[in-house]
């Protein structure tokens, strides 16, 4: 929860994710600035779902998220450019199997 | 629509977050799946209602949206932050097309109330009464006209205004003009929005510094003396309205309960006098009205002849 009693006049930061009508999963379209988590949400709604995007948001501070660091994206990312083996393409997919 | 013209080339997928939300063929920001609220719905005055009276009714609600829109309207660019610039903003419009669609019904329904244009003048119905009328012939209710003070201000007035208009909305579903019960049920599910926003930032202020309190408890003394005009019911609206006396006892009990959540009481003050002997819905009006108009309308004025 923020600190309303701190001195601090910025709002924390939210990262916000919405699923579209024909979405399967949430996407990460921006971020804004909310006093708490419930505001969050309808800032989100007010400031992203405008133009009829959405069906659900998501709201997550933005200091909840652990993100990779872009120097270290040699050891997390290289080592798997090189290992066909792991994509099953040796398989064929019926046309009746959707979202692959 | 083609998409041929919005697709950006993304040199990886992972590069733009607004891939996944792509519906169909169209791209997002365009929108998708709007709805008419009005589609399938018979235009023609149901028999039993009177086509003056339904009229005027509609003026006054429909009068309540486009004046408080236009106060809301005055707040973009000047809210606290961006977030909640864009909040008023959308709020303003969702009341903008409850006034345009219950002043298009007035002018059907009685054709006469709608001001003189010049001859071969493009100008639609509703916007001849939202645009060419004088404040004497307004019907709204007084706290919709007030000037804007702070952000506290806004929140008060606009909890009591959208508690107040939910209630009537909610009724008007069951209306016997289906226009009017179709754009009540458009109405509800954005004033249920408008109430909400006011709500939790009531709470939200009350609950805050010192200072968000006193301004929140000095903006509640501003509007709790135009609250008497909301419960005071004129003879259209008792004949054709939502029930005066269900929607103020809503009023009183929905107001009472964020109050009570909020831990403020409410303030000791006295109706505000009637103007001239009448109130907003009399067409007696605060002189902030006519200084509002003046603004809003003198586009429109200039240009009658204009096509927008």
């Amino acid at each position: 929860m923020p600190d309303n009693t701190s001195d601090s006049r910025e709002w924390p930061l939210y990262e916000v994710f919405i699923r579209s009508k024909r979405g399967l999963n949430h996407v990460h379209v921006g971020s804004l600035h909310a006093p708490d988590d419930g505001m969050a949400l309808r800032h989100a709604r007010d400031v992203y779902t405008r133009r009829n995007e959405g069906v659900s948001i998501w709201v997550v501070r933005s200091d909840a998220i652990t993100a990779s660091s872009p120097d270290e994206k040699d050891p997390l990312f290289a080592p798997s450019g090189d290992k066909v083996y792991r994509h099953p393409t040796f398989y064929d997919i019926p046309d009746n199997v959707p979202h692959m | 629509m083609t998409s041929s013209h919005v697709q950006q080339p993304a040199a990886d997928e992972h590069d733009s977050a607004y891939d996944g939300l792509l519906g169909n063929d169209a791209h997002w920001a365009f929108g998708t799946g709007f709805e008419d609220p009005l589609a399938g719905v018979d235009t023609t005055i149901p028999d039993g209602i009177d086509a003056a009276e339904l009229a005027s009714y509609c003026v006054m609600l429909g009068d309540d949206a486009l004046v408080y829109a236009q106060r809301l309207s005055e707040w973009t660019s000047r809210a606290p932050d961006l977030e909640e610039d864009i909040a008023i903003a959308n709020i303003a419009l969702d009341l903008v097309g409850q006034a345009r669609l219950l002043l298009t019904r007035a002018a059907a329904a009685d054709p006469s109330i709608v001001p003189a244009l010049p001859d071969g003048s493009p100008v639609p119905a509703e916007d001849a009464l939202a645009y060419f009328r004088e404040a004497g012939q307004f019907r709204n209710v007084r706290l919709a006209e007030l000037p804007n003070g702070d952000f506290a201000e806004l929140v008060v007035r606009m909890l009591v205004l959208s508690t107040w208009r939910l209630a009537i909305f909610q009724r008007l579903v069951g209306h016997s003009d289906p226009v009017v019960a179709a754009i009540a049920a458009k109405g509800v599910k954005e004033l249920t929005y408008h109430r909400d926003f006011a709500g939790r930032w009531f709470v939200t202020l009350a609950q805050g510094t010192s200072e968000s309190r006193r301004r929140l408890e000095a903006a509640m003394a501003g509007v709790w003396p135009l609250i008497g005009e909301l419960k005071s019911p004129t003879a259209v609206e008792s004949s054709v309205g939502a029930d005066p006396g269900e929607v103020a006892q809503e009023l009183d009990a929905v107001v009472a309960q964020v109050l009570s959540v909020a831990g403020v009481t409410p303030p000791d003050v006295h109706p505000i006098a009637v103007t001239r002997g009448g109130t907003g819905r009399d067409g007696m009006h605060t002189e902030a009205l006519g200084r509002m108009l003046a603004e809003m309308q003198v586009v429109a004025r200039a240009h009658p002849m204009g096509q927008w």
